[in-house]
């Protein structure tokens, strides 16, 4: 039995614990064991990009010893008849942008790399607290910047576990390669422009970008702060239920989190979709992008086999009872890319300003000089490219001659995005949706080095995505099969404000419909890179 | 919206930011930050009038919602230590930099 509890679900595996059908002990060697046989050697600084090929290397740190002293504590309460939690025994994996008290908290930079948190983020803390084991801390794109992981200062960077030629997404990679490649049944990602969603439909597994505000962002390291939200990635949508359930809600160490309660949303994803109102909208099957090239803007239909799967989705959905509500206007959906080149790098140059090399993090070895020359030093060694291209067009379009065409503008479009949500969600209005549904991305997961090092086009992998963070709006990425290159599809459902049960219902009827589809029964078979 | 960052002006913002770049790393992420700005250009070709607010959060706090302010108490770090720890130099409880440069205002 042992070696198969890295294949349950997080619901599973808490239902044995909590019955002592199975120890959180046995259980987290299991996951130990199956991220020795795929993983490869961590992320780390200086490593090669190019090691290991056939590896996932999700992880930068793996505190196993932690996760045993975690591990025996909830089975000492359950030994004593004591409820240890709706979690308890759950292995779970931390995206390293989080801080865990005691662990190196790195965001994937050198300029944290040698950064040990002194304290613990609040969905971490209320993840241990309801019983769940956490395994480390998984790679990412540098402070997050990127839809890829390569831009990762640890390397190598993670791998996507369907074919690690391909790139896991970003910039949550490690947390959905770790969950798609049965190292640990959910993780804690985050998502500013799509960075739970992508890589969740990458890697083909569920991720959710909850309502901006339904999760505490404290020990969160901030890229956008008005864009940032935690969220859970796992193999099923009852298990992103679960996950949100614990996560969520007020935290009177952020003021962005929410006074709404909780609902269960695990009950929730019973709940079926007879009578709901799903919308599809012309505007989510085409992308707007810049050429770099021509300087042009180009108009593309999003992948036919993507656009097959979200219209079977509908139909699926349709027989269950659903009503699919078809052209449904979504105008601003092109302009979300742009308006976020300048929001969230404005954002992003704020929140570097604090690494200076005074409080924490690296300091330059440099001796001569004064404190500007230190900062300039510190940073330029500390910092990647993307956090500098960020810093650099974060004070570009943010300064005082040019803030009104462009910041002031883009806060403006930022609206007209909204409304497009308003209009289709308004209860009153002609569509009265409950969910929209799209295509998570525009294609399933590119070559390693395929797109990295071009900013622009890398940016343009988030379209679908990037709207509901403007917006606020919580999002799901399902799986969906997969395409002829054998890569995993995902498809989105979209609601309004603080109706995760929404998408949970949604996706939960996804699942049922097509449980007897041959892809569901596939797994990743490591080992089989084709570089 | 024509701007270009030019040279002088990508230098300028080099020194605001507080960083230093090698002459390959500036001209790449000078080439970069142009072509993203054809792409934020786009924005120009959007109608807005008058009556369209900035958004500063997607999702409207309202009171009913929004947290209350923290009582405006003192409420100390009990183990500033932690914290110190982690700075790169410290003495007797001080952050420790570099020559602070003065600069007499003209």
């Amino acid at each position: 039995m042992m070696a198969e509890f890295h294949t349950l679900s997080a619901l599973e595996i808490a239902s044995l614990v909590a019955a002592k059908e199975a120890s959180a002990m046995e259980v987290l060697d299991a996951h130990l064991a199956q991220i020795q046989n795929v993983d490869g050697s961590p992320g780390s600084i200086g490593g090669q990009s190019r090691a290991e090929p056939d590896k996932v290397h999700a992880f930068i740190t793996l505190t196993a010893s932690r996760a045993r002293a975690h591990a025996a504590a909830v089975d000492v309460k359950i030994a004593a008849g004591e409820f240890a939690g709706t979690l308890a025994g759950v292995p779970v994996t931390i995206k390293d942008i989080f801080c865990v008290e005691g662990s190196p908290s790195t965001a994937g930079s050198r300029i944290l790399a040698n950064f040990t948190a002194p304290y613990t983020a609040t969905p971490v803390a209320r993840l241990e607290a309801a019983g769940a084991v956490v395994l480390g801390k998984v790679n990412l794109d540098e402070f997050t910047y990127g839809s890829s992981n390569e831009s990762s200062a640890f390397q190598p960077a993670t791998r996507n576990p369907w074919d690690t030629s391909r790139v896991p997404g970003g910039s949550s990679g490690g947390s959905a390669a770790s969950v798609a490649a049965l190292e640990s049944p959910l993780s804690l990602g985050t998502d500013t422009a799509g960075s739970v969603r992508q890589p969740a439909a990458f890697c083909g597994v569920v991720g959710l970008k909850p309502t901006y505000g339904r999760v505490s962002r404290y020990g969160l390291i901030a890229f956008g702060s008005s864009l940032d939200c935690p969220g859970p990635v796992a193999r099923t949508v009852a298990d992103a239920a679960l996950m949100l359930g614990v996560i969520a809600g007020p935290d009177p160490r952020d003021s962005t989190a929410a006074l709404v309660p909780v609902p269960d949303y695990l009950s929730e994803t019973k709940r079926g979709v007879a009578g709901m109102r799903i919308g599809l909208s012309p505007d989510y099957f085409r992308i707007t992008y810049f050429d770099g090239s021509t300087g042009e803007l180009v108009e593309e239909s999003v992948g036919e086999e993507i656009k097959a799967r979200v219209l079977d989705a509908a139909r699926r959905l349709a027989k269950e009872g659903a009503e699919i509500v078809e052209g449904v206007p979504m105008p601003h959906t092109r302009y979300g890319i742009p308006t976020y080149f300048v929001i969230s790098r404005v954002e992003a140059a704020s929140n570097l300003h604090r690494y200076d090399g005074v409080k924490y993090g690296h300091r330059t070895p440099y001796a001569g000089g004064d404190l500007r020359a230190m900062y300039r030093k510190t940073r330029a060694e500390g910092f990647g490219p993307q956090p500098k291209l960020r810093i650099l067009m974060g004070m570009y379009v943010s300064a005082a001659q040019y803030s009104e065409q462009y910041y002031n503008r883009a806060l403006r479009v930022r609206s007209l995005i909204r409304r497009d949500f308003d209009l289709a969600f308004d209860a009153a209005g002609m569509y009265r949706l409950h969910t929209l549904l799209t295509p998570t991305t525009p294609t399933t997961a590119f070559k390693l080095g395929g797109v990295y090092g071009d900013s622009v086009l890398m940016q343009y992998a988030d379209q679908l995505t990037v709207p509901s963070n403007h917006a606020g709006v919580p999002a799901i990425s399902v799986p969906a099969g997969f395409d002829t290159d054998g890569l995993p599809i995902g498809i989105q459902f979209i609601a309004t404000d603080f109706r995760e049960d929404y998408l949970f219902r949604a996706g939960r009827a996804y699942e049922l419909a097509t449980a007897s589809e041959a892809w569901r029964a596939k797994s990743p078979i490591l080992g089989s890179a084709k570089d | 919206m024509t701007d270009e960052i030019t040279p002088g002006l990508f230098n300028q913002l080099v020194d605001l930011a507080a960083l230093e770049l090698e002459p390959a790393e500036a001209e790449y992420l000078r080439g970069q930050l142009n072509n993203q700005l054809k792409a934020i250009r786009e924005l120009a070709s959007i109608p807005l009038d008058d009556s369209v607010p900035v958004t500063l959060h997607g999702v409207p706090y309202t009171p009913e919602i929004s947290p209350p302010m923290r009582s405006d108490k003192w409420d100390p770090e009990p183990e500033p230590d932690r914290l110190l720890n982690a700075a790169p130099e410290t003495e007797d409880g001080y952050l420790v930099v570099p020559e602070i440069p003065h600069e007499e205002l003209s």
